[in-house]
């Protein structure tokens, strides 16, 4: 009888955790983001080129982290303040959700699925995915990765898994928290090739020797920042912003100044 | 293998290593003082109260501490506080010790003589006041061993955090050894020993004490 | 919450059953492992005793994640080809046994001294003194702390899901990150892992009363 006494509590914690998790409307953001003059971005720390902790420096940089202070320039004016928030393909829209963050500019596809869960503004980066298998690798595109036994590298939470299973459902896919720790486990021979997008791969393959793109982009899948849900006030400033930007050629400076370099990538 | 440990990687990892130690200092602390209160509430018996505690270490202890990790990251700004992956992994930390450490407490006062109690009552002190003066001091002076074996355990489990992006010792050798392969073993190499240096010096301090009661 | 589990019971009872295989493994393995360095660790030759020392504190000071991480970057790289659930299940295992190890030599010196010299005096060769009178009283008061320990070891199973070692922790990134109700995906996890340390948990506390 006395261990019964524990069943109450139980479905009490039970029931707090869930409230936790149930979704609360939030206020307009857009008005908290002029009040404050502060806006959270969602970045990456382990994507070279888009947003990657810099050892000597120990400072994230990237070209999303210039866009996004730009962008917050051209919204807030000069006292405007970005505030930098690490995320990774797993936990991005999450942390939007629960709004640790406001903005999301972490090399986030569009897709169908997720603006079930969160609003997109208009894309700002052209991608698509790609494949990345050693310099010596017999692999020339997505079918030869699509037998038994074959396992495939990529990031959790990123749209590369959900594609593999539409375009090689036979491999094997092993997800892994962030690029770093997947690029080590293909260095480690854990999987014979790497998916995720062209402009990731690119920046991986231009710190590493021994590593080459192999069959193009197969997908087309632009980047867009990602909001909440009912935050129309928000998606028209970032929108507008971000075509002010293009306009006084300050995104293509940027552009120039990551992407300039990398050969075989067109953008 | 030696360019590994250039000066501007052993900043980059010191740093970490930092980190590491200002949550495990910051976690020890603030568990190590809410697990000897929830130890003695326990053992007090107290109704409604005391029950409830006994339910919540008890889940809390038998539930790995990433899911408590990923409960206060992903939990809390749900409620509308931004919490970040420090405060997260401090949070984390001290419930899951708290709950550990309150167990230690509640096992070291029981093996106090019942008669200490008796004792300090009779003279007219309360039972917080008996509990305060008399039975914690003596029964904490026991417990050190178990309480430094749980503290080591504490500064290895602050690796789980790097799963929140807290820029620890792991975390931070994991971005050199992904930005340059070769250095992979290198930085295991250089974070085992860092990470050693901590527990294995607590441990051996919770060793020379446990003999010298025994 | 309900209608979560509904729809992706097959991923966490998959995770649940690599979880389960993953802790079984590692605690007959810890448990064999542990007992050996238990042994070599009182045995009268000293680089014996330093050798399993050395290897009890090494393993016992340093995270067992890290020691996972290292098993399943480096070993490829140098030896052979090993899955995440390998990797894991290894770290695991000799992580787990340094623990094991010191609870069980602590188990032989609670049995004492005179019941060895007695066993010897009766004509039994070291070895089989060990085997026949010290160890089984041994473990019988290490079975508490071994009890603790193997909770330990359930709990410790979820670092597989730091080298995608398909188990529980594997199963709900899985879900929270794709269904993104996060917070339940984990609360569901929990009730699984309590399924297999609860009831631990418990015998264990009844073994404590008792002794």
């Amino acid at each position: 009888m006395k261990k019964l006494k524990f069943i109450p509590v139980i479905l009490l914690a039970l029931l707090f955790l869930t409230a936790c998790s149930s979704k609360q409307s939030s206020s307009n953001e857009y008005q908290e983001i002029k009040a404050s003059k502060k806006i959270y971005w969602g970045i990456r720390a382990d994507v070279r080129l888009f947003g990657l902790m810099d050892i000597k420096s120990q400072k994230i940089q990237g070209f999303e982290l210039d866009l996004a202070k730009a962008l917050t320039k051209q919204m807030l004016g000069k006292d405007g303040k970005a505030v930098f928030v690490q995320t990774t393909a797993k936990t991005k829209i999450p942390m939007l959700m629960n709004h640790s963050i406001d903005v999301l500019l972490a090399t986030n596809t569009i897709t169908e699925q997720r603006k079930k869960v969160i609003d997109y503004t208009d894309p700002y980066f052209p991608a698509g995915q790609a494949i990345m298998a050693p310099v010596n690798s017999k692999i020339k595109s997505i079918k030869d990765l699509n037998h038994k036994g074959v396992n495939v590298i990529a990031v959790k939470g990123t749209t590369a898994v959900v594609n593999m299973k539409k375009f090689a459902p036979k491999a094997k896919v092993l997800e892994f928290d962030d690029y770093g720790q997947a690029f080590s486990a293909l260095k480690a021979g854990q999987g014979v090739a790497m998916t995720t997008d062209n402009g990731i791969l690119a920046g991986l393959i231009s710190q590493s020797k021994g590593y080459k793109l192999v069959g193009g982009t197969f997908t087309d899948e632009p980047y867009g920042m990602g909001i909440n849900k009912k935050q129309p006030q928000l998606r028209q400033a970032l929108n507008k912003a971000l075509a002010q930007l293009k306009k006084k050629g300050i995104y293509a400076k940027l552009e120039q100044k990551w992407f300039g370099n990398i050969k075989g990538l067109k953008l | 293998m030696w360019q590994a440990y250039s000066w501007i990687n052993l900043d980059f990892i010191l740093k970490g290593f930092l980190v590491t130690i200002e949550v495990s200092v910051i976690s020890i602390i603030l568990s190590f003082l809410i697990g000897a209160v929830l130890g003695t509430l326990r053992f007090s018996k107290i109704p409604v109260l005391t029950p409830i505690i006994a339910v919540v270490v008890d889940l809390v202890r038998n539930l790995p501490l990433l899911l408590m990790i990923f409960f206060t990251y992903f939990g809390l700004p749900e409620l509308g506080i931004k919490i970040g992956s420090f405060g997260a992994a401090v949070l984390a930390l001290v419930i899951f010790e708290s709950a550990m450490i309150s167990e230690i407490v509640r096992g070291g006062i029981k093996a106090i003589d019942p008669g200490q109690m008796e004792g300090a009552r009779s003279n007219g002190m309360s039972f917080f006041q008996a509990m305060i003066y008399v039975v914690l001091p003596q029964a904490l002076y026991h417990m050190i061993p178990a309480l430094l074996s749980q503290f080591v355990s504490l500064v290895k489990d602050t690796s789980l955090a790097t799963i929140i992006l807290l820029p620890d010792l792991l975390y931070r050798a994991q971005i050199v050894y992904s930005q340059n392969p070769a250095y992979t073993i290198p930085m295991y190499i250089l974070i085992s020993i860092l990470y050693f240096i901590i527990c294995f010096t607590l441990s051996q301090l919770a060793n020379r004490i446990s003999k010298r009661y025994a | 919450m309900f209608d979560l589990f509904l729809q992706n019971w097959q991923t966490y009872l998959s995770g649940f059953g690599y979880t389960i295989l993953c802790s079984a493994i590692a605690l007959i393995a810890s448990f064999i492992l542990g007992t050996v360095f238990a042994l070599l660790e009182i045995t009268e030759t000293k680089w014996i005793r330093f050798l399993a020392k050395t290897y009890i504190e090494i393993f016992r000071n340093i995270p067992l994640l890290v020691i996972t991480l290292f098993f399943y970057l480096v070993i490829p790289t140098y030896f052979m080809k090993i899955s995440g659930f390998t990797a894991g299940t290894i770290g695991l295992s000799l992580y787990t046994s340094a623990f094991i190890a010191e609870t069980i030599r602590a188990g032989i010196s609670a049995v004492g001294d005179g019941q060895m010299e007695g066993a010897r005096s009766n004509g039994m060769t070291y070895l089989q003194a060990m085997r026949y009178v010290i160890l089984p009283q041994a473990f019988h008061y290490a079975l508490p702390a071994m009890g603790n320990q193997w909770i330990s070891l359930i709990k410790n199973s979820s670092v597989l899901a730091f080298v995608a070692g398909f188990d529980l922790m594997y199963s709900a990134d899985t879900v929270a990150f794709s269904t993104y109700h996060v917070i339940p995906a984990y609360v569901i996890t929990g009730c699984f892992y309590l399924i297999l340390t609860l009831p631990l948990n418990f015998y264990t506390k009844h073994l404590e009363r008792r002794a």
